[in-house]
């Protein structure tokens, strides 16, 4: 039950963190996705959102930061095989998933759904 | 003909002879719904675009109010008509359908009262026997144009409006029976620092203000001249802003004269934030709700006061500020 109660404070704080951005500080909805990307970036370059999803799970790998998070893994783990490519071969690598998956569904979406307006 | 810096009385007094105006699904379940001659049920008209679609409304009501009119579209000697697509293509796409000799008009939703401003002062100097007016606006491609697809699903704040669809149209005329065109009043452009493309009432406001006051003084008249004096599409913040930027200064404008077509025109159980918005906003409200008022006797004389905010796509993305503009129309029913 704790870790759903974690889950639940840690994301909802991410998503109000975004909620702020778009009414106080008046950020378009691409900017706010943007820049919560790149503070998961920064974090996860630190160290500090690895930590950060031990201890709230879900509540700090499903958020958009997550996947900033995921891509200076990728980079950061390539770059210490290969090098300095590694840096550009792993941005993506394990992110992949996600989005490939993102296009192909979106693909398929579109070709079944018609915009409601 | 002038009458003060910037408005024109009409003493000719041309008839607004015959109106119809279109609209879309959700307009059929609107306050106004009994209003409209045409109602799709269908957001997209049974074309493959939004913008087809807007094309089609705008054409429907242009049609319509020919055949109200009891007259032939050759008859038609001018067509003046404004929408909010890049390079008009609704108005100019309906002019080719129509073939009638055309004015397209860009003044964002303000277009509904240029144009019937323009078409009255053409048939009040004898330019016309008959001039067509008409604007349209489309909820999907307005959303398309101007903010974001809707299916993008980005969050709207509450100051935000929505964009009506629909096409209003209206045959003005020499000679005939019906409403008469007393009056316009050309605003100027303002621009008061407004950057937010979801709160354009509020960058609005200002002009519609401006507006309203010059024809004050030009005419020498009061709010209580009128029966009700209705804004564009400020929506509820930018009415009440236009409010207290009257009473500023010192005007009190009576609260069952002083109304806004985007307030009027949704039911309050419908989701569209601060009100409607777009060029049909004040077109289906004056064309189709104050116009069968007037007809009823309800409203005697009335002033019409369509608001438009000049940005761009392009102009906003770049931190410009929103320049608005609002031009008055006057008319008065003297009974059959």
């Amino acid at each position: 039950m704790e870790k759903f109660i974690l889950a639940f404070v840690v994301g909802g704080a991410i998503c109000v963190l975004g909620q702020i951005l778009l009414d106080v500080f008046r950020l378009t909805p691409a900017h706010m996705t943007v820049t919560l990307v790149v503070i998961g970036a920064i974090l996860g370059g630190l160290g500090l959102y690895e930590p950060l999803i031990e201890f709230a799970g879900a509540g700090a790998s499903v958020p958009i930061c997550s996947f900033g998070n995921s891509l200076v893994n990728g980079a950061l783990t390539e770059a210490k095989r290969h090098g300095i490519i590694g840096v550009l071969t792993g941005i993506f690598e394990v992110s992949s998933a996600g989005i490939s998956s993102a296009i192909i569904f979106g693909f398929i979406a579109s070709l079944i759904f018609k915009p409601k307006g | 003909m002038l009458q003060g810096q910037q408005s024109w009385l009409f003493s000719n007094r041309p008839v607004l002879l015959a109106t119809a105006v279109a609209g879309g699904p959700f307009e059929a379940r609107s306050a106004i719904a009994a209003d409209f001659d045409i109602l799709h049920d269908d957001l997209w008209l049974g074309q493959n675009s939004f913008e087809k679609a807007e094309k089609k409304l705008l054409e429907e009501a242009c049609l319509a109010s020919i055949q109200k009119a009891g007259i032939q579209k050759e008859e038609i000697q001018f067509f003046f008509s404004g929408d909010l697509m890049n390079q008009i293509i609704s108005s100019s796409f309906t002019a080719r359908t129509l073939g009638i000799p055309y004015f397209g008009l860009f003044g964002a939703c303000s277009c509904s009262m240029e144009g019937l401003a323009l078409a009255a002062f053409v048939v009040n100097a004898k330019g016309a026997k008959y001039a067509l007016t008409a604007c349209s606006s489309h909820n999907g491609s307005v959303n398309k144009q101007y903010r974001y697809p809707t299916e993008y699903g980005a969050q709207l704040p509450p100051t935000a409006q929505w964009t009506v669809t629909g096409a209003g149209a209206a045959v003005v005329a020499a000679e005939g029976t019906g409403p008469r065109i007393t009056g316009a009043t050309i605003g100027r452009v303002l621009d008061l620092g407004v950057t937010d493309p979801f709160s354009m009432g509020a960058a609005m406001a200002p002009a519609a203000v401006d507006t309203i006051l010059a024809h004050f003084r030009d005419f020498n008249v009061d709010a209580s001249h009128y029966d009700l004096i209705a804004t564009g599409d400020l929506g509820e913040i930018g009415h009440a802003i236009a409010t207290d930027l009257l009473r500023r200064q010192g005007i009190e404008m009576p609260g069952n004269i002083f109304t806004d077509c985007g307030v009027i025109i949704y039911q309050d159980n419908q989701p569209v934030m601060a009100g409607g918005s777009g060029c049909a906003c004040s077109a289906v409200v004056t064309y189709g709700h104050f116009y069968n008022r007037m007809l009823k006797g309800e409203l005697k004389r009335i002033l019409v006061v369509a608001t438009g905010a000049l940005l761009s796509p392009l102009s906003y993305q770049q931190k410009e500020s929103i320049p608005c503009v609002a031009h008055a129309v006057a008319l008065e029913w003297e009974g059959v």
